[in-house]
Formats: structure tokens, sequence, C-alpha cells
């Protein structure tokens, strides 16, 4: 039989399929028949939000940084409660990484503030002495990218079902009602900022990297789940 | 006897090996710019130097194996051509894209969707040229190493194309960067399917891309048959069976299902029996012809290859063990296994395989023999040093984390963690050093044995004959 495959190389190759693809049906196949659902409450990302995310993927953050507590009595006592599946529902890509050179972020929302955050990118080492990661100050000079942000969250919207503008829940609408419900957003993170360049910027209509880049890491941990109580008033 | 389109494939690898110099950025331990420069560094690594390896090998080799020759099928030769510079242009578009910032962020799949694209060009060409070269073959049987590359063939196609499917926005919204997509599946789903590729681009570049290779160069340079035809049999059709199960390894103790995790975690430890089976069908090959190891340096790549492939696929599997990988995921230890292996296996091959071509292609003595022996041990000690720094740095780190005093209180804040690891980083960095100081001998080498090597009058049997300088 093997001297007939491996002259036969057609053969050889269905064969070799055969045995490749058992593991992926009896594995992968059946997760995604319960795909993952979200845990109740959980709101999709604000467009800066989505913004944020995207700069922590463009920069590679996800090199450095994991987003996945363990069950471990010492993870949860370091990061906070360990991770569900339902949390990452809207997460495209996900984002869990592969090593901790800085520690877990999946919490960091309920842990650090804006104002912390905003010095630890200028200059780590002045929060955390002994940091060995590097100063983000070019965060602070460039725009962050509204359109692309309200293309990822216009698709995950129409392709995805990702449950924007529901009553209560976050809202979308067409560009330019994005782009207002963006600025006012990111007002809000700015006023807890020092820098008065950005503070200039977001005068005349302009949002910093960093700014959305900071909305996104306050919203990991609770930030984005909503108590079921009040979302049942919501709706 | 030697088609042109080899020598192009042979440049290849030299420009590959360009491509891999990023990873120094990250050995020396420069962080500047360390979240971008790490994906270069990875993708240079598969998809420059190994892929560019195994290419090479094949154009190489394939025609030997399949007795034909490129001068009679002007389209295969032609196809050759085509793969080469098509592969080429996407690692250079691969490279600006990524130092901008332009990535999917999935690991070992960076690359932005209309690279993906070129990409499956390129395998298409490829697989255009090996099923091509063996519908015109005048060799019955298929050899063994074209197994292997079948396999890599068939395996890295349907992992990348399942793993890549995503939704450009702007085709979806018609604003924003042209460049950016959003995958099909979400959170943990994507983490499934993501480690599904993610472990097994090591399955079939790393692992079955390099056994292939292996399979040719060895027998022909020791000049021995392979060790037992039933072992290798067995070795391949259980490794292929077995591998793609373990790809869950990587998500023991996440929030995909339990009963996924204990499989992958089951089946990688089931896979040291097809990995060193096919290691001991290497070593076994030598049975008998151990004075070789002495003679000639090239050997020695091939058997310390073989080597640390056993070292790096039992390392592996107790890694996947739930216990051990608990402690050892997330620390410089699993960077110290594939490390290990890809500089210690995946690396001395291909410089072996390198070595055993170019005399052959160029028709010339290797220039320096004692060059080898000085780049086999710089090497050597560098994969040492890389690999111990960093398996006492990953079980420190995995130790100090989970470490509470009597009152169940964390003795350590994370910083502190990091602190410790520095000395180990240097050690690291120094070892990388060597590693690197062995390839640019190597090139050297290589360079001048095309240059200034001594001409042959013909196409030596086995051993490649090389210069006493």
């Amino acid at each position: 039989m093997f001297t007939f495959l491996e002259k036969n190389p057609f053969f050889f190759t269905l064969a070799f399929v055969v045995a490749f693809a058992v593991a992926g049906v009896v594995e992968i196949l059946p997760n995604f028949f319960k795909s993952a659902r979200p845990i109740e409450g959980l709101k999709p990302y604000t467009i800066l939000e989505t913004a944020g995310r995207q700069v922590y993927i463009n920069e590679g953050c996800y090199n450095c940084h994991s987003q996945l507590i363990r069950p471990f009595q010492a993870e949860v006592q370091r990061y906070g409660a360990y991770s569900l599946s339902g949390e990452y529902a809207y997460d495209r890509p996900f984002l869990w990484g592969s090593r901790r050179i800085g520690p877990d972020l999946h919490r960091v929302g309920d842990v650090r503030t804006t104002a912390w955050h905003e010095k630890h990118m200028l200059d780590p080492t002045s929060v955390v002495p002994g940091s060995i990661m590097p100063a983000y100050k070019h965060l602070f000079k460039k725009d962050a990218d509204f359109n692309t942000a309200f293309a990822e969250a216009y698709t995950q919207k129409e392709v995805f079902n990702v449950p924007y503008d529901k009553p209560g829940g976050v809202q979308l609408g067409d560009m330019q009602k994005a782009k207002k419900l963006f600025l006012e957003e990111a007002k809000g993170i700015v006023d807890h900022m020092q820098d008065p360049e950005i503070k200039a910027a977001l005068k005349e209509g302009r949002v910093k990297e960093i700014v959305a880049l900071i909305a996104y890491l306050n919203s990991l941990g609770q930030g984005r789940i909503e108590a079921p109580k009040a979302s049942a008033k919501g709706q | 006897m030697i088609a042109f389109g080899v020598i192009g494939m042979l440049i290849g690898v030299v420009l590959a090996f360009q491509l891999a110099f990023p990873k120094l950025n990250y050995i020396l331990g420069e962080y500047g710019i360390f979240g971008r420069l790490r994906p270069v560094h990875t993708n240079g690594v598969i998809y420059g130097f190994t892929l560019g390896g195994i290419w090479a090998s094949w154009y190489y080799f394939g025609q030997r194996v399949l007795k034909i020759t490129y001068h009679d099928y002007p389209f295969l030769k032609a196809v050759g051509y085509l793969h080469f510079w098509i592969w080429i242009l996407t690692l250079i578009l691969g490279v600006v894209s990524l130092l901008g910032g332009i990535t999917q962020s999935k690991e070992y799949a960076e690359l932005a969707w209309p690279l993906d694209i070129l990409v499956v060009v390129v395998w298409v060409l490829w697989g255009i040229s090996m099923f091509g070269s063996m519908g015109v073959r005048r060799e019955n049987t298929i050899y063994v190493s074209l197994w292997y590359y079948i396999a890599t063939y068939v395996g890295i196609a349907v992992l990348y194309i399942f793993n890549n499917l995503s939704i450009p926005t702007y085709l979806v919204a018609h604003t924003g960067s042209l460049w950016h997509s959003i995958s099909m599946y979400a959170g943990s789903n994507d983490a499934l399917v993501q480690w599904w590729w993610g472990h097994n681009a090591v399955a079939f570049v790393f692992t079955s891309g390099v056994i292939g290779t292996i399979y040719y160069f060895l027998p022909k340079e020791s000049g021995q048959p392979i060790f037992s035809y039933k072992l290798t049999l067995f070795s391949f059709w259980s490794l292929m069976f077995v591998y793609i199960w373990a790809g869950g390894h990587h998500l023991i103790y996440s929030t995909v299902p339990d009963w996924v995790q204990t499989l992958s975690s089951v089946f990688s430890v089931i896979l040291i029996i097809p990995s060193w089976g096919t290691a001991i069908n290497m070593l076994l090959t030598l049975r008998g012809q151990w004075h070789q190891l002495k003679e000639s340096p090239l050997i020695k790549f091939l058997v310390l290859a073989s080597t640390f492939y056993m070292l790096s696929t039992l390392e592996g599997s107790i890694q996947a063990i739930r216990s051990v990988n608990a402690l050892a995921h997330f620390t410089d230890w699993i960077i110290g296994h594939v490390h290990d292996g890809v500089l210690g296996w995946v690396g001395f091959t291909l410089i072996a395989a390198v070595y055993h071509m170019v005399p052959r292609v160029f028709k010339r003595e290797i220039y320096s023999g004692k060059l080898m022996d000085v780049q086999f041990w710089l090497m050597t000690l560098g994969i040492v040093l890389y690999f111990s720094s960093m398996w006492i740095a990953g079980i420190t780190q995995g130790m100090m984390w989970r470490d509470v005093d009597q009152y169940g209180n964390l003795v350590y804040q994370f910083v502190d963690t990091v602190r410790v690891l520095i000395p180990y980083y240097v050690i690291r960095g120094f070892g990388g050093s060597l590693y690197l100081i062995g390839f640019f001998i190597f090139l050297y080498n290589v360079v001048m044995t095309i240059q200034k090597g001594r001409v042959l009058e013909k196409e030596p049997a086995y051993a490649t004959p090389m210069g006493l300088r």
C-alpha cells in the first residue's frame, strides 16, 4: 500500500490530507458551533477605543503584554479576576499575546488612571523604576486614525452583527455623528491629561494617538461590562 | 547538468539570510522599537531564511531525485524564476510594511491582507513547480524528502489560508486605511485558529520542511543509506497525524474548552515518538561511519542538527504538560525552546545544505574547511549560551511570579521579575552574537568558495571537497 502511494503523488497528497484533517475536525469544529458568546452586559468598543486598539496593534504591544489572566491564585492577585471566553466576543483579532515581558493588561483599566498612562508613555521609568519599556513619545505627535476606526466598527456592525446603535448601548451612527461622539469621548480623556499641546489639538478637532490608546487601555477590565441590572434597565 | 534556475535560488538563500538580520536587534536587547522589530525578525527567519533554504534545496535536489533537468522544461524553469522574484518582492514589502506598523498582530501571520494574497501566489507557483516536476519525472518512486515537502506544501496552504481569512474594512465601509482588515473569527475562536497556525507553522516549515531537507543531504553527504525504511515510513505518517493535534498546547489554562487543552497536551507528549523516530533514523544512518564526524565539519553540522532536534522536541513535549506549562508559559523558557530548535536544528541543517550545494552548483571546492570548523564551534557555543540562559531566566521568572509569602501575599512586584532577568539577557545577547559571527564566517566562506575555491573537474559523488586552509 505504501509503495503504491510513493509512486503516485496525487494519492499520496490525498492520504496526507486525510491524516492531517482529522485533528482539525475533532478539535476546532465543535468549538465553532458554540462560538464564543459575549458575556452579559458586554459593550462593543467605542470608536475612540477602536482607534486606540489599532494603535496598540500597530505598535506591537502584544509582543510584550498578554491579555489573558490565567486561573491561578498568584495571577488573580496580581492582575485581577481571571479571563472569561465571553469577554473576548468582540475582539477581532484576539490579543492574548505569548510572552510577558511586561505585566498582563487584561484588567489594566481597573488599576491605572489616565494621568498615570500619560506619564508612563512619556517616560516609563518615572512611574515604574527599573522598567525596560521604551518611551512612546511619537504617540503624542501623531493623530489617531478616525476613518480606519470607523471603518472597523462599521464592518463589525454590518458583517458580524456586533450590537452597535442599540438603545442604551454604544452608538455609531453615520460618520458625522461618529466623529462628534469620538471628539466628545476624547475630551473626557484629555481633561485628565497634562500635555497642553494635546489639549490645543483637541480644540482644533484633532485627537492624538496617545488619547485613543489610553481610552482603549481604560476600557480593559470591567470598564466595558455593565452590571446586568443596568443593562436590563437600558433595554 | 544544473539548470540556471538553481543558481537564482541559491542567491535567494543569501538574500534570505540578510533578511534574518533584524533578529540582531532582538538578541542584543535593543528594546527601542521592539514591538515593531520582532515581527520582522520572526517573519524574516520563517519566510526569508527557512523557506529560502527549503526552496533552494527543492530546486537543487528536486531535479536530481526526479531525474529531470529544467533545460528540457522551459516552462518549469520560468515558473522557478517567477516564484523566486515574487517571493523576494513579498519579503521586501513585508519588511517595509511591518516596520511601518502595518500588521494583523497574529503571530507569524502579521502580514496585511494584500501581502497575504501575494503569499498565496508564491505558494501556488511553488505548487506548480513541485507537482509539475513530479508530473514529468523519469524516476518512478517519489523520494522521502519530497513526501515531507508535499506535507509542507499542503499543510501550510490550508493553515495559512484559514488563519488569514479576514474582511478588509475599506471594502465594507469605503473609508480608512486600505491595508486594514479584521479577522473572520473573534476571541477564543480566533485564538484557536491562530495557534493552529502558529504551532503548525513550526510543524510544516521548521519541522517537515527541514526533515525533508536533511533526508536528502545527510545520506548524500555521508555516502550512507538511510538507516531504516520502515522507521522512515512510520515516523512520517505518525508525525503527520499527530502534529496537528498539538496546536492547542499554546492555549493551556486559557479560555478555550478544557478538553481541547487536554487533547493537545496529550498529543504533544505523544509527538515525541515520531520526532525521535526521525532523529534516531538520522543518527543511525551514520552507524559505523562515526569517524566522518572528525573528518568533515559538514557532517558535524548535520549530526548536531539531529541532536538538537531531539533536544528541542523533548523540551517541547515537557513544556506541553499542564503543570510545567503553568510555570513556563509567558516566560523566556519558551523563547529558549524555540531557539534551540531554530538555531540548532533548522539553522544547522540549512547551513549544511548550502555547503553541500555550493561546490556542486559552482563546481568549486569549499574555500576553507578550517573556517567551517571555527564557525561550527562558535555557533554551537552560541546556542548553548542562548538556551541555557533562557531556561534559567524563564524558570526564575515563572517561580517569582507565583511566589507568595506565609500570609498568601505576592512576594514580588512585576518589575522585580524583570530586573532579575537582565544578566540572562546579556548572556543571551552574547550567545546570539556568537551565532551571528558564525553566520558571517559562513557567508564569507560561501562567497570565497564561489570566487576563489579550487575548480573541480567533476561533481563529487558524496563527501563535499574542502580546502585545508
